[in-house]
């Protein structure tokens, strides 16, 4: 079953018809992901890649059932669509765009609250690589075969990093049930522990991998909720040991600001909170590994 | 993005805030004669670098006539000014802003910046204005304020008038207290400000609440809907390094380090940095080329990555995801051709086409070193540029 898409998961894509949108739309059919049309206002009424093309994504949601929406729009118009989205009654919108103004964010977010919490969309991103479920669906740009099915799940700011994790798990026979990219911006539609909560529900998911960063609080506020209510194991690997204070380290919320934010301080604050600390980027593998041979010890 | 001083000053007297008169100057003629032109009989020169804490590194000099203001001037015209937030190597003084000194009966600390838990704009005020914000939370940390916006409907009146009254400020001043806070808060909103921190704001002896010092950084990625803001941009004040890079679109941050690195994604580069000391290594920069670089972009990072002198070995780090292993092996092989490459390189790759990248490096017959993870290409990145070392 996983987590927030499987096999037969209806998927729109907004920016369908232009390069990028429909480069990825294609990898995503070719995967198995059922795409079920697309959204470019004023090309409504045609086909692209034998799929519908509709002007709003209200019309594409009443069409065709979407459930999940992934957004391929430029940043300056991003947040429009996901408000659009939300409005429309998407249950979760991927959105990739890396450059999004923060104000933008912040309105995003009241908005998304106007909806009572069971027809409030969830957001995954932006600046992400995307959510994926192995061997079913997938609705992002990571490249798909590098990931085995199976039964730990990723959480991760950064899309290289999590391919970094997902490859090293696959080399010793680890496979993953799904892994969700929360994106690299500091303020963004779902944090970790938005994730692990539904990690932590999900019967297909026995442990969880996290891959954090310096800056912002929600690898803190992720280790609070891992003491005091997960029951599944948890290893972390926080990127930007060797990152200067106060510099923003290519992603825009990649910046030592306050106390608390730097890895030092993360790796600490998760290891109390009894998660097994990935010491380097390419002991992803050997971590997990050892986590899943012994059983899980937790203070409290 | 940051601004000088003078241009935050401006841009808050826009929105409605008070400041002391001013002008800047290029030479020390210039601020005398700026001096004139304001009057009074004192004044303050101030170096406009790219940094708070100016006045403990000389930075801020008090002057009472002609001599003083133009012996101040030269004192710090063409210098690199240290402080604890610009690094060893200071950062260079072109300008000078030239004010009319202020009576100043007490500082108030008034802050606005993007609150990561909250997601939202707080205001942050304390009555002890002056020091920095660190020492205030730490010596005084209740006496600090904090308000946060609804972005439904911004900032409302009473908040600013709450603020006001909690810093212990009376009769007319807390109107002039409430239009300064509103116009900050627009300044902030209006311009897509990352940070406003007005510190101090001073209330004058004569009843008046002005803007001694400001400071303004800018959202990168509101730019393009900003060019008021885009234009106030002082490459002066940035590392070359990184100015030189960001002019070829590439994001690039200066280290300290020997070893280069040219990575794909901001996480992998972090990584790449991290398994570089691990393994007793010293990364010379921080390079994310991006997702789909073509090989002229690959190009392109070689040179940001080599217009650094202190660079003695590269590492390139490719997990390919939309990045194709072959066209960065293609951009690979020309930048060793185009640029003559003599330093150690190692290149790891792995995702999207890693044989058809491998075939290229091999079949190039150049002197690279590859590895197949990252700790390897790591450990080989090190033991190179220490080989480097010993052959030099």
């Amino acid at each position: 079953m996983a987590i927030l898409i499987k096999r037969e998961t209806p998927v729109l894509i907004l920016g369908f018809t232009g390069r990028i949108g429909t480069f990825h739309a294609q990898e995503m059919m070719d995967y198995g992901t059922n795409v079920v049309g697309g959204v470019t206002p004023g090309k409504g009424g045609t086909t692209h890649l034998g799929k519908p093309v509709f002007n709003t994504i209200k019309g594409a949601v009443a069409e065709t059932g979407a459930e999940v929406a992934i957004a391929f729009v430029p940043p300056p118009f991003a947040s429009d669509a996901i408000m659009e989205a939300a409005d429309a009654g998407i249950r979760t919108t991927v959105c990739i765009a890396d450059g999004i103004p923060a104000q933008d964010m912040i309105r995003v977010k009241r908005f998304m609250r106007r909806y009572r919490a069971d027809r409030r969309m969830r957001l995954i991103g932006p600046n992400c690589a995307g959510i994926i479920t192995p061997g079913q669906a997938f609705a992002g740009l990571m490249p798909p075969h590098i990931y085995m099915p199976g039964r730990v799940g990723i959480v991760g700011r950064s899309g290289t990093l999590g391919y970094e994790a997902a490859s090293q798990m696959k080399a010793r026979g680890i496979g993953v049930s799904s892994s969700i990219g929360i994106g690299g911006d500091p303020i963004n539609g779902s944090s970790f522990k938005d994730i692990l909560e539904l990690f932590e529900a999900d019967p297909d998911t026995d442990a969880v991998v996290m891959v954090g960063e310096i800056g912002g609080p929600q690898e803190a506020e992720a280790a609070h909720y891992i003491r005091d209510h997960m029951t599944k194991p948890v290893a972390a690997y926080i990127a930007g040991l060797s990152a200067p204070k106060g510099r923003r380290m290519g992603h825009a919320g990649a910046i030592v600001s306050a106390f608390g934010e730097s890895a030092q301080e993360k790796v600490e604050i998760l290891r109390d909170a009894g998660v097994a600390i990935v010491p380097t980027p390419s002991s992803f593998g050997e971590t997990v590994a050892a986590m899943l041979a012994r059983p899980l010890q937790r203070a409290g | 993005m940051d601004i000088h001083e003078y241009q935050a000053k401006a841009l808050l007297e826009k929105c409605g805030v008070e400041i002391p008169r001013g002008a800047i100057a290029y030479s020390p003629e210039q601020a005398a004669y700026r001096a004139l032109e304001i009057g009074g009989d004192a004044w303050v020169v101030k170096a406009q670098i790219h940094s708070g804490a100016r006045g403990k590194a000389g930075g801020v000099k008090f002057c009472r006539n002609e001599a003083e203001i133009t012996a101040a001037a030269e004192s710090m015209l063409g210098r690199r000014l240290v402080t604890h937030q610009t690094g060893p190597a200071g950062k260079l003084v072109r300008r000078l802003y030239v004010e009319e000194a202020s009576d100043i009966a007490s500082e108030i600390y008034l802050g606005f910046v993007m609150d990561r838990k909250a997601e939202r704009i707080c205001i942050v005020a304390s009555a002890e204005g002056g020091m920095e914000i660190e020492e205030i939370s730490a010596d005084r940390p209740d006496s600090i304020i904090r308000v946060v916006v609804d972005p439904a409907v911004g900032m409302q009146t009473f908040q600013a008038r709450e603020i006001a009254f909690s810093l212990g400020l009376d009769g007319a001043l807390i109107q002039k207290a409430v239009k300064t806070i509103m116009g900050a808060y627009r300044a902030f909103r209006d311009y897509d400000a990352t940070m406003v921190e007005i510190n101090p704001l001073v209330v004058t002896r004569a009843g008046e609440i002005v803007a001694l010092d400001a400071k303004m950084s800018f959202d990168d990625n509101a730019l393009f809907r900003r060019p008021e803001i885009s234009e106030l941009r002082d490459k002066s004040q940035e590392d070359q390094r990184e100015t030189f890079a960001s002019d070829r679109g590439l994001s690039y941050i200066g280290l300290e380090g020997q070893i280069g690195c040219i990575v794909n994604g901001a996480g992998l580069a972090m990584a790449t940095l991290d398994m570089i000391k691990m393994a007793g290594g010293e990364p010379a920069n921080f390079l994310d080329i991006g997702g789909g670089a073509s090989p002229e972009r690959i190009l392109k990072s070689f040179r940001a990555v080599l217009n650094d002198p202190g660079v003695e070995a590269i590492l390139v780090n490719v997990f390919a995801g939309i990045n194709r292993c072959d066209w960065v092996a293609e951009g690979v092989v020309r930048a060793v051709r185009e640029l003559d490459l003599k330093l150690p390189l190692v290149v790891r790759l792995s995702g999207t086409n890693v044989e058809k990248g491998r075939e290229i490096l091999a079949q190039s017959g150049l002197d690279i070193t590859t590895a197949e993870t990252l700790a390897e290409a790591a450990e080989k990145a090190v033991a190179a540029w220490r080989g480097q070392r010993k052959a030099a």
